[in-house]
């Protein structure tokens, strides 16, 4: 296939130039995000394991039903949803930061990097309530005859099948769900947290950039393209754990 | 070979109007993949229906996350733009994610299998702490 081709049009390297005709520092964050697609992807693949292994497990429309100052009211993926668009949002926000560095657009970095920033933390702001919600959110359950409250942690899971007994005021008794559940979910989305949270912290470290000039005096918003990439990649990451804990 | 020793590097045209567009574009593509995804998933929670169907829905679910993918690693990060080789060292090592998906969850299951025919007590709960490979980074 590589046969001599005319120099010009082809796409083949030749020598002289970047073979792929990109930043150093551009390429490499591209092969660190590959390979933080197989960590995540590890993770994810493993937690489909195990839930492949399991006769039963937990729907999320049961577990994910709550949202802030709504009480106990049912509403299945209602919080979650806000947590993506606020996600999805907050990308939009970023690839406008990066476009305004393009046209050397110093305002318009600063402008849509604050709202990236702002996104980021409004997600982790959700997500720190989530958590909350769930650990100490207790539920009935029955546990060796007794009927005990517990949340969700990394050992304990109150999302099982129902049991075949009501409690004393009628609430709903189930019986101990797969306890990897929480393992997994913590983990995972704590993983997938903490990529937000050092993606706030860089973008952070870019607006203050932008805002001295550092990128101006540069010539370049080169960083800006690099820390829009992992903030895109946090994102994507996040379309899968939405996928594998939340919808299916 | 040209003007060696300088390094040529990517240049994006500045673009104006039509980028943000596309931009918005990729936004409102994004958001309403998103709307149908969970109206699919409340769906199978608030109307009854066969596991059949909701494997299928399932299905789909997974493949409007995978275009949703595609959207944002294509528009938001550009790789849509860069050199093709580039594109392709980037993309062919995550086929393995083909063979990686498919024989994990075939074990998961065979496991299911095999402590339901021979270990049947235990059948429901979970083992204690699951191992899977490739956790290290």
């Amino acid at each position: 296939m590589a046969t001599a081709q005319a120099h010009t049009e082809t796409k083949w390297w030749s020598g002289g130039k970047s073979p792929f005709n990109v930043e150093y520092g551009k390429l490499m964050m591209w092969y660190f995000l590959m390979s933080d697609a197989f960590t995540f992807g590890a993770f994810l693949i493993s937690y489909g394991t195990i839930r492949f292994s399991q006769n039963y497990w937990p729907d999320p429309n049961e577990v994910f039903n709550a949202f802030p100052l709504a009480g106990h009211a049912n509403l299945p993926l209602a919080f979650v949803s806000l947590m993506t668009f606020i996600l999805i949002v907050s990308s939009v926000t970023m690839v406008l930061a990066v476009h305004a560095g393009h046209n050397m657009d110093k305002k318009g970095v600063i402008k849509w990097m604050i709202w990236t920033v702002i996104g980021g933390i409004a997600f982790l702001a959700c997500q720190a309530w989530e958590w909350t919600h769930l650990i100490t959110g207790d539920h009935a359950v029955m546990i060796n005859g007794q009927i005990e409250n517990i949340g969700t942690t990394v050992t304990m899971n109150p999302w099982g099948p129902a049991a075949n007994v009501a409690a004393h005021d009628g609430h709903h008794v189930g019986t101990p769900g797969p306890v990897a559940f929480g393992g997994y979910f913590f983990g995972i989305t704590g993983f997938h947290g903490f990529h937000v949270a050092s993606g706030v912290g860089i973008n952070i470290v870019m607006l203050i950039m932008a805002i001295n000039g550092t990128f101006e005096r540069k010539g370049h918003y080169w960083m800006i393209e690099k820390a829009g990439l992992y903030w895109h990649f946090v994102d994507l990451v996040w379309v899968f754990v939405f996928l594998c804990f939340y919808l299916i | 070979m040209e003007h060696a020793v300088q390094e040529i590097t990517f240049h994006h045209e500045p673009g104006g109007k039509e980028v943000v567009s596309k931009i918005i574009r990729t936004t409102v593509i994004l958001s309403v993949i998103t709307i149908i995804e969970l109206g699919m998933g409340l769906g199978m929670y608030a109307l009854p229906m066969a596991e059949g169907l909701k494997l299928f829905l399932k299905g789909v679910i997974v493949i409007l996350s995978l275009a949703k993918a595609f959207y944002i690693v294509g528009v938001f990060m550009h790789l849509g733009e860069e050199v093709k080789n580039l594109i392709m060292t980037i993309v062919v090592p995550l086929l393995l994610f083909v063979w990686f998906i498919a024989a994990f969850l075939y074990e998961g299951n065979s496991w299911k299998n095999l402590r339901n025919t021979y270990n049947p007590k235990q059948a429901v709960s979970a083992p204690a702490a699951p191992h899977a490979a490739g956790e290290q980074h």
